[in-house]
Formats: C-alpha cells, sequence, structure tokens
C-alpha cells in the first residue's frame, strides 16, 4: 500500500467522563495518526461510544484535553468538531427517513454551503451554482459507495444495510479529514459486512481519511485495523497493534477470554 | 483521411455517419447522475485514438482482443478500433468466473485485452499464469486501480494519449489501415454458450452482420433517430446485433445505463424506441405491476381490471390496424388515456415502437398483456451463427406460437427429419479453428443446421417445436414433438406438467400433473372436497378439466399440418406430482422423460393396451428423507380425437 501513516493528528489526554457518580471514563489517553485505522474495542458498556462522544464534542469531558492537530480543546463542542473535519457515523443511523438519500446526503454538506438563506429560497444566481457543486459531490460520493439505484429513494423505505452505507454517505459528503465510524457493521449479515470493509479501508486508501472505529466483530477488527484500543468499564487495557492487543493478557480475560 | 466510400465494414460505417451526422448523438452513458453522451464524431475520434494507441502497444491485423464488462461507450469504441485495425474483438461474458474465461481466453488466443474495471483485471490477473499469451490489459474504470504497477496493465485514458500522439507523427496510418479492411474479414467473435460440450468461437463478418442489421433496420423500418437500452451482455449475439450492428448500419443511438440495478429508471428516462428482453424481463415486469396494483386503492384497482378486459377484447386488433367496432374503440381511448399510457411511462415503453423477445417460449397471455396495451411486442428467432437474424414476425401478423417469417434475405427449409435450416448473407463463416465443428453444422448445399426442428403453418410462419433430437416419428411415420406437445398443455394454468409418450406408436398418448394451487382453487369454488393432491387427481370432475384442455390441443393440433397426427388420444392424471427428490424431473424442473417412462412402464402398458384403470403403487421420499409409498387406482380416459383432413389421400 502506497498510503503512509503521518505523524498525530488527534491526541486524547487523561479523559476523565462521569454521568453523576457512574464512571463512564476514567484517565483514558491515546492518539490516532494521520491516515491510520485506529479501533476501539470493549465489551458492552466499555465506554466505546461515550470515547467516540467526547471526540467530536457531544459529551464534554470532566477532566483532559484534546489535541487536534497540534490544537488544544477542553471544550469541544460537535461544530466545531465538524469544523475540523471529523464527521462521523451513528450506531442507530442518523437519517431523515422522510427525505431521500440525495437530500440526506445534501446536508452533509450544510457545513461547506456559503449563500445565504434567501439565496438558497430563491435559488438564484451563487445558490444555484453551489447546490450544482455539492450535489456533483454527493453525486460522486453515491457512485463511490454504489447505491446509484436508491438514490431518489426515501431512506426509511431501505433495508438496514443500506441505511448503514448512506449513513456513512452522509458522512463522507462532508469530505472529513477524521471519520469516526460508531459500529458500521452492526447487524449486517456476512456479505454486508464484507461490503462495508471493503468501502472503509477504500476511502481511507483513497481520499487517506484517518479513520477512528468501533466495532463488535473481532475478526474485522483484527483484518482492516493499524492499532486498536481496548476499552473495560471506562478503563484503557490495552493499546497497540492487533497482534500485540490479542496476546495481551488482560485484554483475553476482559473481552477474548471466552474465544480463546 | 482517405476512407473508401463503400459502407462494407463498420469502421467505414463509423465514419461515414461522423461525417454526416457528426454532431448527432451517438453514445450515452449514464454517469454521477447525469446522462453523459458522445456525438459521432466524438466517437470517432476516440475510436481512432483507441486504435493508434493498440497499434503502438503493438496490436496487428488477425490478432484476437478481448472485451470484457458491463455494457460501456468505450466498450463499444474499442470494438470499432479493433476492427480498424482488421483484428477481431471477443466479447466474453462479463459475469462469468474467472476459471470459466480460462477457456476462451486461451482458445483465442488472446494476446490484448480491454476490461471494464478492477473487477475484471482481477480475474485476468488470478488466471494470467496460464495465459502465456496476454500481453496488454487495459481497464476503463480506474477505481481502485491506483496499486496496480504491473508493467502490462493500462489505463484507457493513456492508450487514448498515445494513440493522440500515433495520430499526429503517422496521420495516414490509420487510414490506410481501413481501406486494407474487406467485407468478408472476420468482424467479431462470438462464444457459443456451451451448454452441449466445449464453447465454439463463432467466427462472423462484417458482410455478415452488416446484412442481418440492414435486413431488420428495413423489415422494421429503424431511422437514425432510434433510441436503444443497451443492458444485454456484450457477449451476447443480440446485444451484438443490436446495440453494435444495426446503431453503426443506421445510426442511431445508443443507451448504457448506469448499473445494472438502475436498468429500470434508466429505461425510464430514455424512453426507447426500439428494445429488447428475454420473456422474464416482460414477466417480472408484469408481476411487479400486478404486485402493486393490489395495493391500489379499490377505485383504481376497478378502473384498471375494466380497461384491462377492454384491452384483452380489442386492444391486439388496434395495433394490428384491423377493424375493431366504433364503441371498443372509444373505449380503448379512453382506456389510454387513463391507464395504459401511465403503465406505459412507467415501465419506460410510451415511445416503443418496436419491441422484440427472443430466446424462450413466451407465455401466451403474457404475450398479449403488452400487445394489448399497445407495445408492439414480437418476436424473433435466431441464433449466433446466424447473427441471431433467421425469423421476424411482420408488423400485423402476430402469432404467439410462431417467431415470423424468413427474414429478408434469408431461406429456411425444413430437412426431413424436421430441422431447421437456414442460408443466407448472415452465417458464419466459420468456428474458430474448429474445422470439424464448421463442417458438422454447414451441410454440402451451404445450408446451417440449426439443431432445432420446426415447421411451416399455413400462413408461411415457422414454428420452432423441439430441439432436432428429440424430435421421434409415430409408427405412421409423422413427425413426434414431445416437448411441443407438453409446453402446449402446460400454457393451461391447470396444468403443471405433462409427460407424453409416442415414439414409434400408434398414437399419442400422456401422463399430467395438474397445478394443485389452480385446481384446488377451483375445486373450492365448486365445492368439491378433497384431502390432498392424490384424492384430487381421483376425482372425475378434474379428469373432465383436464380433458377439456387436451381437446383444445388437439383442436390446434388439428391445424398444424405435420403435427395433426400427434393428437392425444388417452391420458391418465399421476397419483403423486413429479418431483426432482424422486428424480423424475432435474434440479431445473425439466422431465427426465426416459427415467419416467422406465418408472411408470406399468401405466404407458395400460394406456396402450386399452385398459380403463389401473392400479399402482409408488415408493415416494418425503422432505425429510424418510421414504413412504403411494398408491392408487388410476382411471385412464379416451379422448375425442379428430379426423386428420385428406388423410384418405396420402
Amino acid at each position: 500500500m502506497s498510503r503512509e501513516i503521518g505523524e498525530v493528528i488527534l491526541d486524547l489526554k487523561n479523559v476523565s467522563l462521569a454521568f453523576g457518580g457512574v464512571k463512564a471514563l476514567t484517565d483514558i489517553s491515546f492518539d490516532v495518526r494521520e491516515h491510520e485505522i485506529r479501533a476501539i474495542i470493549g465489551p458492552n458498556g466499555a465506554g466505546k461510544s461515550s470515547m467516540l462522544n467526547v471526540i467530536n464534542g457531544v459529551y464534554r469531558p470532566q477532566q483532559g484535553e484534546i489535541i487536534l492537530r497540534g490544537k488544544h480543546f477542553s471544550k469541544m463542542n460537535p461544530y466545531k468538531a465538524a469544523r475540523a473535519g471529523i464527521s462521523r457515523t451513528f450506531q442507530n443511523i442518523a437519517l431523515f427517513k422522510g427525505m431521500n438519500v440525495i437530500d440526506n446526503m445534501m446536508t452533509g454538506r450544510n457545513l461547506k454551503i456559503r449563500s445565504n438563506l434567501i439565496q438558497q429560497a430563491l435559488w438564484w444566481g451563487p445558490a444555484r451554482r453551489e447546490e450544482l457543486e455539492h450535489r456533483a459531490k454527493v453525486e460522486e460520493v453515491i457512485d463511490f459507495l454504489e447505491i446509484q439505484h436508491i438514490r431518489k429513494t426515501p431512506v426509511g423505505r431501505l433495508p438496514y444495510g443500506l441505511q448503514k452505507r448512506v449513513d456513512l454517505g452522509r458522512a463522507l459528503a462532508m469530505e472529513p479529514s477524521i471519520l469516526l465510524l460508531d459500529e458500521p457493521m452492526a447487524g449486517m449479515n456476512v456479505e454486508e459486512k464484507q461490503d462495508m470493509c471493503r468501502f472503509v479501508l477504500d476511502i481511507n486508501d483513497q481520499f487517506g481519511t484517518t479513520i477512528v472505529l468501533i466495532e463488535h466483530d473481532m475478526a474485522v477488527v483484527m483484518d482492516i485495523s493499524d492499532r486498536v484500543v481496548v476499552l473495560d468499564y471506562g478503563r484503557k487495557i490495552g493499546d497497540g497493534l492487533p497482534d500485540e492487543v490479542r496476546a495481551n493478557p488482560e485484554v483475553i480475560s476482559a473481552y477474548l477470554g471466552a474465544s480463546h | 483521411m482517405a476512407v473508401s466510400r463503400a459502407m462494407d465494414t463498420f469502421p467505414r460505417l463509423l465514419f461515414h455517419h461522423s461525417r454526416v451526422r457528426g454532431d448527432k448523438t451517438a453514445m450515452r452513458e449514464k454517469d454521477l447522475g447525469i446522462w453523459q453522451s458522445w456525438s459521432w464524431s466524438d466517437v470517432a475520434e476516440q475510436v481512432s485514438a483507441l486504435a493508434c494507441g493498440l497499434a503502438e502497444l503493438g496490436f496487428r491485423r488477425g490478432d484476437n482482443l478481448a472485451i470484457i464488462g458491463d455494457n460501456r461507450p468505450r466498450l463499444y469504441m474499442t470494438m470499432a478500433a479493433v476492427q480498424c485495425l482488421g483484428g477481431v474483438p471477443v466479447p466474453l461474458y462479463q459475469d462469468a468466473v474467472a476459471y470459466e474465461m480460462l477457456f476462451v481466453m486461451q482458445d483465442a488466443g488472446i494476446r490484448f485485452a480491454l476490461v471494464e474495471d478492477q473487477e475484471q483485471v482481477d480475474k485476468l490477473l488470478e488466471i494470467k499464469a496460464q495465459l502465456p499469451l496476454l500481453e496488454h490489459v487495459a481497464y476503463d474504470d480506474p477505481r481502485g486501480m491506483r496499486h496496480y504497477n504491473q508493467p502490462f496493465i493500462h489505463d484507457i485514458e493513456a492508450l487514448l494519449a498515445i494513440g493522440r500522439i500515433h495520430i499526429r507523427n503517422h496521420p495516414d496510418f490509420l487510414g490506410d489501415e481501413i481501406a486494407k479492411g474487406a467485407a468478408n474479414d472476420i468482424g467479431v467473435m462470438l462464444y457459443t454458450s456451451g451448454t452441449t460440450g466445449k464453447p465454439k468461437g463463432v467466427c462472423l463478418t462484417h458482410n455478415a452482420f452488416i446484412s442481418a442489421a440492414k435486413g431488420g433496420v428495413e423489415f422494421d423500418r429503424l431511422t437514425a433517430d432510434e433510441d436503444i437500452l443497451s443492458y444485454l451482455p456484450m457477449a451476447w449475439v443480440g446485444d451484438h446485433l443490436f446495440s453494435f450492428a444495426q446503431a453503426m448500419v443506421t445510426g442511431f443511438t445508443i443507451n448504457c445505463p448506469e448499473s445494472g440495478e438502475t436498468v429500470m429508471t434508466d429505461m425510464r428516462e430514455i424512453g426507447p424506441t426500439y428494445y429488447f428482453a428475454p420473456p422474464r424481463v416482460f414477466e417480472n415486469l408484469l408481476t411487479q405491476v400486478m404486485i402493486r396494483m393490489e395495493d391500489a386503492s379499490a377505485i383504481k384497482q376497478k378502473l384498471f381490471h375494466y380497461c384491462m378486459k377492454v384491452a384483452r377484447r380489442c386492444g391486439a386488433d388496434v395495433l394490428d390496424g384491423k377493424p375493431v367496432p366504433v364503441a371498443d374503440r372509444l373505449l380503448y381511448l379512453l382506456g389510454t388515456l387513463l391507464i395504459f399510457g401511465p403503465l406505459k411511462n412507467v415501465l419506460g415503453m410510451s415511445r416503443v415502437r418496436v419491441a422484440y423477445t427472443a430466446g424462450a417460449a413466451i407465455g401466451p397471455d403474457l404475450f398479449r398483456f403488452y400487445r394489448s396495451i399497445g407495445i408492439n411486442l414480437k418476436q424473433l428467432y435466431g441464433q449466433t451463427e446466424t447473427c441471431a437474424y433467421v425469423c421476424l414476425q411482420p408488423d400485423g401478423e402476430i402469432k404467439f406460437d410462431s417467431v415470423g417469417k424468413p427474414a429478408p434475405g434469408v431461406e429456411v427449409r425444413i430437412a426431413d427429419n424436421g430441422e431447421i435450416l437456414v442460408k443466407g448473407p448472415m452465417l458464419l463463416k466459420e468456428y474458430y479453428k474448429r474445422p470439424d465443428a464448421t463442417a458438422e453444422a454447414i451441410n454440402a448445399e451451404g445450408y446451417f443446421m440449426t439443431g432445432d426442428a420446426g415447421l411451416f403453418d399455413d400462413e408461411g410462419h415457422l414454428k420452432i417445436i423441439d430441439r432436432a433430437k428429440d424430435v421421434g416419428k409415430l409408427a405412421n411415420g409423422a413427425m413426434y414433438a414431445p416437448n411441443y406437445i407438453e409446453n402446449k398443455l402446460k400454457f393451461f394454468q391447470y396444468i403443471k406438467e405433462a409427460v407424453a409418450f409416442g415414439d414409434s406408436r400408434e398414437m399419442v398418448c400422456a401422463f399430467i400433473n395438474f397445478d394443485i394451487g389452480a385446481v384446488g382453487n377451483w375445486a373450492e369454488r365448486r365445492g368439491i372436497a378433497y384431502s390432498g393432491y392424490t384424492d384430487l387427481a381421483a376425482k372425475a370432475e378434474v379428469y373432465g378439466l383436464i380433458q377439456e384442455c387436451i381437446e383444445q390441443v388437439n383442436t390446434e393440433l388439428l391445424h398444424e399440418g405435420a403435427l395433426a397426427d400427434s393428437q392425444i388420444h388417452r391420458f391418465l392424471i399421476l397419483h403423486k406430482e413429479l418431483d426432482p427428490d424422486d428424480d423424475e424431473l432435474t434440479r431445473t424442473r425439466k422431465v427426465r422423460r426416459n427415467f419416467v417412462a422406465e418408472k411408470y412402464a406399468v401405466l404407458i402398458d395400460a394406456l396402450y393396451s386399452g385398459k380403463s384403470s389401473q392400479f399402482i403403487e409408488t415408493a415416494v421420499k418425503f422432505e425429510d428423507g424418510r421414504q413412504g409409498k403411494v398408491a392408487a387406482d388410476l382411471q385412464i380416459r379416451d379422448i375425442k380425437t379428430f379426423p386428420v383432413a385428406g388423410r384418405a389421400d396420402r
């Protein structure tokens, strides 16, 4: 592969997050390097989704900081995260069910739209030109994800596996530099999983997008990720290459135990 | 460029179109949601660049080039480019797996391949070790190809670029090459499907395809303004005829869909005027319409069914221009406004002037449905060896059970054994490197032996009956075609399977399996109580129902010349359904005739010995693998047959 893993672009330092008395994350530090596929694994309730929510600012950690491309954020919020090039997909698909695939994906372009509300309402001048540009970009993503045949289908009518793909498409339409995927393969059959793996690898390879991914399917994680963080009860218990993690006794007892 | 004015090869036709209708759209393809078009002069320019690029890579006159991929403009252009250089394009089925491609690639001695995308490149790489002759592979779609740095793999854009430089340095090269081409050169090589033995490369000349295309174009009065959707495999002879040869002959527009899954949407957007689909496509479309109709509101359903009734009564006659009562004509007009028009629009068939189907028998109801709503659906007959051009149904002379009259320029003869023999300019030149097969297929008088058995009806329409090898003779010497009779029976909704007997016997008898769904429903409506198939099979009422069907078949057979003697004299309804689990049917649900004849020999004896009933006990396998026995006392019925006219004179 020609893709080369670069410098650390996202660094999390001593992050702790609690909801009242419940400690979701305790003193977690790890980093993500440019162009890599970084997986976060752990049993149910380990704090994986919370971790992702911290990265894109949905939750604010009580302690710790996020360093994104050298900039310190003690208070990240979703808007800032999006402006900084972070986009994500959701475990429970977050799409507008009544809108068609194109419209849903166009929402991913929202941040890049420069024309104002009135111009857009009148669909006049720059607004029109701009929409054509955004539509062209969305079409590229549609082509990339091979969903031409459902372009104009309302999302609510699509099967689950395709909805997941559209959700990924919406995130991709943002042209992110960091893509957060929250269990992209959950609930899929083998074939759909294979397709999704291929898309994740292709995104990483062709666009150089850095990917942070939560996944339950160990085979998938070990196959496609460059480095893996293991969480358990809100603590980091392992971090390293897939093989190192697999050999880590603490990880085995916490998570992989049953399968060994 | 010095190009001969004679239009007897495809490259000459192409450059002719680029001269006379250079700005007109030749090809369209939907990409990134938008229909992109190429004019005839664009196509000519790209074909020139491609040809010169290939020449630069070392492609020489007489070389074969494999084309593998979905219908893409660049792939069609490559065909023309190869022909410019005096080479032969060999399209392969794009969905074949690598090892299936291996035989054809080796047989055709492929040195160059142009493929659609990464998937096809990967297949070729997989078998590259067994293809020592393969030197260059070019691809159309660069997606995913970034890491393929093997020197023999080329992006088509790079090929075009070196081609354009070549044109600048050798401006006369391509013109000279095209001038060297002759009408009798091989224009394309299409492989037979190989259901019987290894695939054979069918070598077809420019002249063959141009004659076939011209014949069809004149027959249906096609013009340069037609639009056609090119969605069937490029390796299939029909696609080559419609999307390449006829487009080149008339200069009409071919439209390539965005992907396999978007064909329906793309069809609606393009609205082709000339359309081809195998029967199963028409069947799927109809099923979809019917399913969606069932979800419609009651008023819409009523309206739909009323209009369809009108259409069934007079639609086909309106289409054929036959006299129709004024009241019906008005109702039909109303139906067109309310139902047929919108329905055709949804199907993407609003603009269809001529639609063809072929490849398998099409059910009469299905065929009538499309014709009755005003779609000029017709049947044709042909095979790879004849450029898919032997018989066509003329407008206004449509019969669902014939494939029409011999096409212009084609001579059709029926051999003594019933086999259809064909002669004309569209015949194959030879099978590639297979003089033995060529000699076997073309007889001393130059007729191609199709392997199909058929006959002409009173109006000169050809009927395909059976594979010639299945056709036998009755004891009195009359032709006997079991599949033909069985298909006729199976067109009735009540009859699921039929097995006819008669080879070397004095009369035809049949076993019948009825359709438990249709007959069960029929029985319920009449208050006939039954417990299952075996019980129902013994009912006199059911025998009566089936008997009516068979009598109707007999009346039809009476009017079919040589087959009049094949009327069914006696039949019985089997006490169990023929089943693949009992080896009576193949997995594709074809009757294993000999096996059935052996297993039920006692029933056949009873049919021919004049008994009125026969006891039988049969072992059956249940779905869970248990063995069981079914026993029954089967009735045997005689059926009214009709005396064959002119018998005394023979």
